[in-house]
C-alpha cells in the first residue's frame, strides 16, 4: 500500500483556509522564516479519508474479535463514553481557565468530575487520596518512585533500592531507574509468586521499597502479601501496588488493604477507556495519609461552599507531573464507566474476568504446558514447552496461526521468567461462545503442531502481510520517508 | 543487569549444551570469550594480544544481531566492565571485558557482516583485540570444558 | 450486568466445567470460591458506591455537568471568546479528523505488538514520524511522549546519554510549566541546571554563550518562546557544538508553517506540544509529546519506533524497531519507562497535518501571524495599554503590560465573555501587569475588534 505522502498531487488542497478577515500582515523578517514550506501532503479530503479507511481495515481492535493480551486488560469499550468526551462543555475547555480569577467558577463541572473520580477511586482502592495527573501506568509508577524519594528525603533517610520480582512488567523497574534507584530483582518462587525467603533476605536499610503487582503477571496472588508489606514498612520503606492486574480484584480486595502505600491505575484497562492503538491513557496514583503532603499539585479539592477548586499551597509536593489536571478527556470516560457499573456492576467484573479466565485454563491445560496447575486469578500462562520439544513450534507460531482464524493473539514471550510463555487475559466483556470459539482454536492448532508443523511455520496467510523481517528492519532502518 | 549475565533456563526446559568451543578458549559467565594470538615468536616478556569474542551459545540467545557499538583503539578496559553494547531484534546487552587491558584493534569489519557472529563465531567475529595488563587474569577464566558445564547448569 | 456477556446461566455451566459446582440456584457461591486465594481478612465486602446508571442516565446527568458549568449569570465556559494560549491553542480541527479517529479499528486497538493485525497503526505511525520530520527538518522522530513538558524532559536525558555530561541550560523564555515539570521529573538525579534569565522577551544569548562550555550536556531554548517571541538559534547551537553540547529546542508545530526551522537553526533535538495539531483543549488532555532528531542520535531516542521492512513475500511492511532500547526488553537500563503514549493523538495529528496539506499549513500559520499582528495594533492603540516587548517580531502570542493588575483585568474581561490571560506573575517576577494574548485563525476580525474594546472600557 502506498504511503500517504506518495498519493501526493501537487496543487491538489483538502481543507480550504479562506481569505483573512484582517487588514493587518504580520511582521517577520525573512530570516526568521522558512526557507521552503514543510513537504505535507496534497490530497483532497476524499483521498485522505480513503487513505485512512484503507488503514483501518489492516487494523485490529477490541470491536473486531476477541483480543486475549494479559496484562492489557482489552475489556469492551462503551460507546457512550465517546459522546460524553465530545461535549463542548467538556472537550473545548482550555486548561488555563481555572487558573484565571473568575474562571475557576466557569469550569465547575469538569473540576466536579476530576474531583468525583478521585473520590470513587479511594473507596475502589482503600487509598486516601489520588493524583489524576499521571498520563500512563509508566508515568503512574515514576510518579509512585517520585513520591517514594520524596518521602525519604523529608525523613533525612539514605535509600538507594527498590526491590522488584523478576516477574514484573518492564515499565516497573525502568520507573525505579530513571527515578535514580537501583534495581534489586526478586527471582519467583515455585510456587508461582515471589520468592518470600530470597525477600527477606533482601530488606536492609538501603531498600526504599517494594514494587509489585498482586496477581502478579503469573496470574497468580501471593497470600503472604499483607505480611510482605508489614516487613516492608519495618524497615521504613515503602510498598507499591502496579495496579496493571486490578481487574482480578476490583470490588473484591483493596490494595489499600493489603497494607500498599502507592497505587496506581490503569484507566485504559481496568476502567474500560480506549487504547488507541497505544495511547492515550492514564495512571492516576492513589497514596496512604502519610504521603498526601508529597502529591504533586494541583489537586482538585472541595470547598466548604461545595464549590471545586485548585489547591497549590502544598510545600512538600513532588511539583508538576502533568501541565494541567492529567488527561482529562480519559479520565472523563473512566467515570462515566464507574457510574454506569456502580457498586453491583463493579463486583461483578473482577468474578466474570476471573471465571472466563479459569475457564480457559481448564480447557487448555491438556493441550498447553500451563506453567502453575492451580486456580488463576484474571489471566493464566501457558508454555509451548510441549509443541518445542516435538517439533520446534514456538509460541510466536502459536501466536500467528490464531491470526488466521480470526483472533488476535495473547501476550507472548512475556512475563519473561516463563520460556515460551503465553499470557491470556480474556477479561469480562467476553461470552462464553467467544471463549468458546476461542478454545477450540487453540485446540486445533495444538493438533496442527503435532500433525503438521509445517502449516504453522508458514501462518498467517490470510492478512495483508506476514511476517515481516524485524531484524531487517533493525539493520536498514527507515523510520521514516523524507 | 545485561542480558548476557542473566540467561537461565528458570521454569521452562534446560538449554541445550551442544555448542562446541575451542580448546585454546576461556570463557565468562556473561559468555564473552578469550583467545590469545598464536606465538610469532616473539621474545619472551612481551605479552600476546588477546582475541575477544562471543560465545556460539550467547549469539544463539541473542538471535538475530541488529546493532553493535565498540570502543576505539587505544581505549582501556577493565575486567568485568563494559566495554560495548550488542543489541538483536528482542534483547539489548552491555559487552563485559574479560581482561583488563589497552585495545589494540577493533573489527571494523564486523558491524557491517553482523551474520560472521552466526557463521564464524570464534574466528571472524572477534570483536576487540586487547593488549592485557595482567595475564594471569586469563587463568582466573572458565576453560572449554568448564564453561561447557557451566552451560549445562544454566 | 452492564457490558458483561454472561448470564447466570452460563456462570453456572461454566463454573460446573471448571469443577467449582455448587448446588445453589445462583451461581454466586460458586463465583465467589474463584477468590479463595485471597486471605479472608483482607477481602472486603462491598464498595460504598452509588447504584449503577443507565446509559440514558449517564449521559443526561454528565452532558448535564458539561452545560451547566457556570455557576454565576456568565455565558458558559466552552463559549468564552477564547484568547488564551501559553502552549495550548484553540485551532480549527476538520471534521475529517473526527471521523477518521473514531473508526474503531483505530481507538479500539492497541500497541501494534503483532505487526500482520497492525498495519493500520503502524503505518500510520511512520507516516506520522516522517510528517514530524518534514516539519521540524530533521531526520528521525519517535510515535509519541504523553505530552511537550515530558518530551523535553525526555531529550534531557537522551543529551545526557548521549554526551556522558550533567549540566543543563536552560533560559526563562521556555514555557514555565515545563520548567517547573522538569525540575519535578529530575529532582533525585543528578543534573546541574543552569538557569538563565530571557532578555527584552528573548532568550539570553549572551548569558547562554558564556554559560556553555565543556561540562554542558545541552542548551534548552524554545521558539517561539513562552512570550510569542521568535529568534533564531544558530549562535547558540554552534557554540554547543564547539563544546561538544546539544541544542534542544522546544517548538510549537503550528508555527512550523511558515517560521524557520529548528533544523534550520541546526538543533539537535526538537521537541514540542502537538496539541495545535487537532486536538481539542479538552481541559488539559490528552495531549502529544513530539521528539525529532539526528539520524546518527537514533538509538538514544526513547518511545517507540516504526520501521519500513518487508515480508516473506517482499510486500512492503512496517514493524516496531529498536525496541532492544525499550522498557520491555532492557527493564532498568531503558532509554525511558514509556510504554503506554499518545497512539490516538498521533494519528490525530498525522491525518490533521494531511488535510491542511503542504498550502493550508502555511496559510494557517499565517492567518494566526496576520490576526495576531491585528490585535497587536488594535490593543497597543488603546491609551494606557503598552507592548512589553517592543520591536519584537512574534507569531501569534504577544504581552501588553496594563496599568492595573493582570488578574483583575481578566477577571472583568471574563464576565464580559473573553477568555485572555496566564497567569505570568506565578512563574515571572515583575508581571503583574503584564498579560498574553493569543490569537489564532478561529478569531475573526469582529471578534478582535470586541475585545479591544471591551479592554478599552475595563481600562
Amino acid at each position: 500500500m502506498k504511503l500517504i505522502f506518495e498519493k501526493s498531487v501537487p496543487g491538489r488542497r483538502a481543507l480550504r483556509t479562506g481569505p483573512t478577515d484582517v487588514t493587518a500582515t504580520a511582521n517577520i523578517k525573512k530570516d526568521l522564516l522558512r526557507e521552503t514550506p514543510a513537504v505535507l501532503p496534497e490530497l483532497s479530503e476524499l483521498d485522505v479519508v480513503r487513505h485512512f479507511t484503507e488503514l483501518s481495515r489492516r487494523n485490529f481492535g477490541i470491536d473486531n474479535n476477541f483480543y486475549p493480551l494479559g496484562s492489557c486488560t482489552m475489556k469492551y469499550n462503551p460507546k457512550v463514553t465517546e459522546r460524553i468526551a465530545a461535549c463542548p462543555g467538556f472537550a473545548d475547555l482550555h486548561p488555563l481557565l481555572p487558573q484565571l480569577r473568575m474562571g475557576r467558577m466557569l469550569t465547575q463541572g469538569a473540576l466536579r468530575v476530576i474531583y468525583e473520580t478521585d473520590v470513587l477511586l479511594r473507596q475502589i482502592t482503600g487509598m486516601a487520596g489520588f493524583t489524576m495527573q499521571p498520563m500512563a501506568g509508566a508515568n503512574g509508577e515514576l510518579t509512585g518512585m517520585m513520591i517514594t524519594a520524596a518521602y525519604h528525603r523529608d525523613r533525612s533517610n539514605k535509600k538507594t533500592t527498590i526491590l522488584i520480582p523478576d516477574s514484573g512488567h518492564g515499565t516497573n523497574p525502568a520507573s525505579a531507574a530513571v527515578a535514580g534507584y537501583k534495581v534489586v530483582s526478586i527471582p519467583t518462587g515455585k510456587n508461582g509468586v515471589m520468592d518470600f525467603d530470597a525477600f527477606k533476605k533482601s530488606l536492609n536499610d538501603e531498600v526504599a521499597g517494594l514494587m509489585l503487582t498482586c496477581p502478579n503477571t503469573l496470574g497468580l496472588f501471593n497470600p503472604q502479601i499483607k505480611l510482605i508489606c508489614d516487613l516492608i514498612r519495618s524497615v521504613d520503606g515503602l510498598t507499591y501496588y502496579d495496579g496493571a492486574n486490578l481487574n482480578a480484584i476490583v470490588g473484591k480486595a483493596r490494595p489499600g488493604d493489603f497494607g500498599f502505600d502507592i497505587v496506581h491505575l490503569n484507566l485504559h484497562k481496568t476502567f474500560a477507556t480506549p487504547h488507541g492503538g497505544g495511547g492515550p491513557g492514564a495512571g492516576p496514583v492513589g497514596v496512604n495519609e502519610k504521603l498526601l503532603e508529597f502529591l504533586p499539585v494541583s489537586i482538585v479539592v472541595k470547598k466548604d461552599d461545595g464549590t471545586y477548586a485548585l489547591e497549590y499551597d502544598r510545600p512538600k509536593s513532588i511539583g508538576y507531573i502533568a501541565p494541567f489536571y492529567g488527561n482529562f478527556g480519559v479520565i472523563l470516560k473512566a467515570y462515566a464507566y464507574i457510574l454506569m457499573l456502580g457498586k453491583e456492576g463493579l463486583s461483578r467484573v473482577a468474578e466474570n474476568a476471573v471465571l472466563n479466565a479459569n475457564y480457559i485454563k481448564e480447557k487448555l491445560k491438556n493441550h498447553y504446558n500451563l506453567v502453575f496447575d492451580r486456580l488463576c486469578m484474571h489471566e493464566c500462562v501457558f508454555s509451548t514447552t510441549k509443541q518445542m520439544a516435538e517439533n520446534n513450534i514456538h509460541a510466536l507460531d502459536i501466536a500467528k496461526a490464531l491470526i488466521d482464524r480470526g483472533f488476535h493473539p495473547p501476550t507472548v514471550y512475556f512475563p519473561i521468567i516463563v520460556k515460551e510463555a503465553m499470557m491470556i487475559e480474556p477479561t469480562e466483556t467476553e461470552s462464553k461462545e467467544t471463549l468458546d470459539a476461542f478454545i477450540d482454536a487453540m485446540i486445533d492448532i495444538a493438533q496442527l503442531a503435532e500433525n503438521a508443523p509445517q502449516k504453522l511455520k508458514s501462518a498467517p496467510i490470510t492478512t495483508c502481510v506476514s511476517r515481516p523481517d524485524e531484524t531487517a528492519a533493525a539493520r536498514n532502518l527507515n523510520i521514516a520517508s523524507l | 543487569m545485561g542480558f548476557l549475565k542473566r540467561i537461565t533456563s528458570r521454569l521452562g526446559a534446560p538449554l541445550g549444551s551442544r555448542n562446541m568451543i575451542p580448546t585454546e578458549a576461556r570463557c565468562t559467565e556473561s559468555h564473552e570469550w578469550v583467545i590469545f594470538e598464536p606465538d610469532t615468536g616473539a621474545p619472551l616478556g612481551v605479552p600476546r594480544t588477546a582475541a575477544i569474542g562471543l560465545s556460539e551459545f550467547a549469539v544463539e540467545q541473542l538471535g538475530d544481531i541488529v546493532f553493535l557499538e565498540l570502543p576505539a583503539t587505544g581505549d582501556k578496559v577493565k575486567k568485568g566492565q563494559s566495554f560495548g553494547t550488542i543489541e538483536s531484534v528482542k534483547a539489548a546487552s552491555d559487552l563485559y571485558s574479560p581482561l583488563s587491558g589497552e585495545v589494540l584493534q577493533v573489527n571494523q569489519q564486523l558491524p557491517d557482516n553482523l551474520e560472521l557472529f552466526k557463521t564464524d563465531p570464534y574466528g571472524q567475529a572477534w570483536m576487540i583485540k586487547v593488549k592485557p595488563a595482567d595475564e594471569k587474569e586469563f587463568e582466573t577464566l572458565m576453560d572449554a570444558r568448564q564453561y561447557q558445564q557451566y552451560l549445562k547448569e544454566l | 450486568m452492564p457490558f458483561i456477556s454472561n448470564t447466570p446461566q452460563q456462570q453456572k455451566q461454566m463454573l460446573a466445567e471448571i469443577g467449582l459446582t455448587m448446588d445453589e440456584p445462583s451461581p454466586s457461591k460458586g463465583l465467589d470460591e474463584l477468590f479463595a486465594d485471597i486471605p479472608p481478612e483482607i477481602r472486603c465486602s462491598s464498595l460504598d458506591l452509588p447504584a449503577g446508571l443507565t446509559e440514558q442516565q449517564v449521559h443526561k446527568a454528565l452532558t448535564e455537568i458539561a452545560e451547566k458549568d457556570s455557576v454565576s449569570p456568565v455565558r458558559d465556559a466552552a463559549r468564552l471568546t477564547c484568547f488564551l494560549g501559553g502552549g495550548f491553542y484553540d485551532h480549527f480541527i476538520p471534521a475529517a479528523v473526527y471521523s477518521i479517529i473514531s473508526r474503531s479499528e483505530f481507538y479500539t486497538a492497541y500497541t501494534p505488538y503483532q505487526p500482520e493485525l497492525s498495519q493500520g497503526t503502524l503505518q500510520a505511525i511512520y507516516e506520522y514520524q516522517s510528517a514530524i520530520c518534514r516539519l521540524t527538518g530533521m531526520e528521525a522522530a519517535n510515535a509519541s511522549l504523553y505530552d511537550g513538558g515530558t518530551a523535553i524532559y525526555e531529550a534531557v536525558m537522551m543529551a545526557m546519554r548521549i554526551t556522558g555530561r550533567n549540566k543543563i541550560i536552560i533560559d526563562d523564555s521556555v514555557n514555565p510549566i515545563y520548567r517547573v515539570m522538569i525540575r519535578s521529573y529530575t529532582m533525585n538525579l543528578q543534573i546541574d541546571f543552569e538557569h538563565t534569565n530571557s532578555s527584552d522577551g528573548l532568550a539570553n544569548h549572551e548569558q547562554i554563550l558564556n554559560d556553555i562550555d565543556d561540562k554542558t550536556a545541552a542548551v534548552i531554548l524554545q521558539n517561539p518562546n513562552f512570550f510569542g517571541c521568535i529568534d533564531d538559534f544558530t549562535d547558540i547551537a554552534d557554540a554547543a557544538h564547539k563544546k561538544g553540547a546539544l541544542l534542544i529546542v522546544s517548538s510549537y508545530p503550528l508555527s512550523l508553517g511558515i517560521l524557520k526551522t529548528p533544523a534550520e537553526m541546526d538543533a539537535d533535538i526538537v521537541t514540542g506540544e502537538g496539541q495545535s495539531l487537532g486536538m481539542p483543549l479538552s481541559f488539559g488532555g490528552p495531549y502529544l509529546g513530539f521528539m525529532a532528531t539526528r539520524k546518527k542520535y537514533v538509538r538514544k531516542m526513547p518511545g517507540r519506533i516504526v520501521g519500513e521492512t518487508k515480508d516473506r513475500f517482499e510486500r512492503r511492511s512496517f514493524v516496531l524497531t529498536l525496541q532492544a532500547r525499550e522498557q520491555h526488553i532492557r527493564r532498568d537500563k531503558a532509554t525511558s519507562n514509556i510504554c503506554t503514549n499518545e497512539g490516538l493523538c498521533a494519528l490525530t495529528a498525522l491525518v490533521y497535518m494531511s488535510l491542511l496539506g503542504k498550502e493550508g499549513l502555511r496559510e494557517t500559520a499565517q492567518l494566526c501571524a496576520d490576526k495576531a499582528q491585528y490585535a497587536y495594533e488594535r490593543l497597543t492603540a488603546i491609551p494606557k495599554v503598552e507592548p512589553r516587548f517592543k520591536d519584537r517580531p512574534f507569531f501569534n502570542e504577544f504581552v501588553i503590560d496594563l496599568p492595573f493588575e493582570a488578574a483583575d483585568v481578566t477577571a472583568e474581561l471574563i464576565e464580559k465573555g473573553f477568555a485572555v490571560g496566564f497567569p505570568l506573575s506565578r512563574y515571572y517576577r515583575k508581571m503583574e501587569k503584564s498579560m498574553l494574548i493569543c490569537v489564532t485563525e478561529k478569531r475573526t476580525s469582529r471578534q478582535i475588534s470586541d475585545l479591544a474594546e471591551a479592554l478599552e472600557r475595563v481600562l
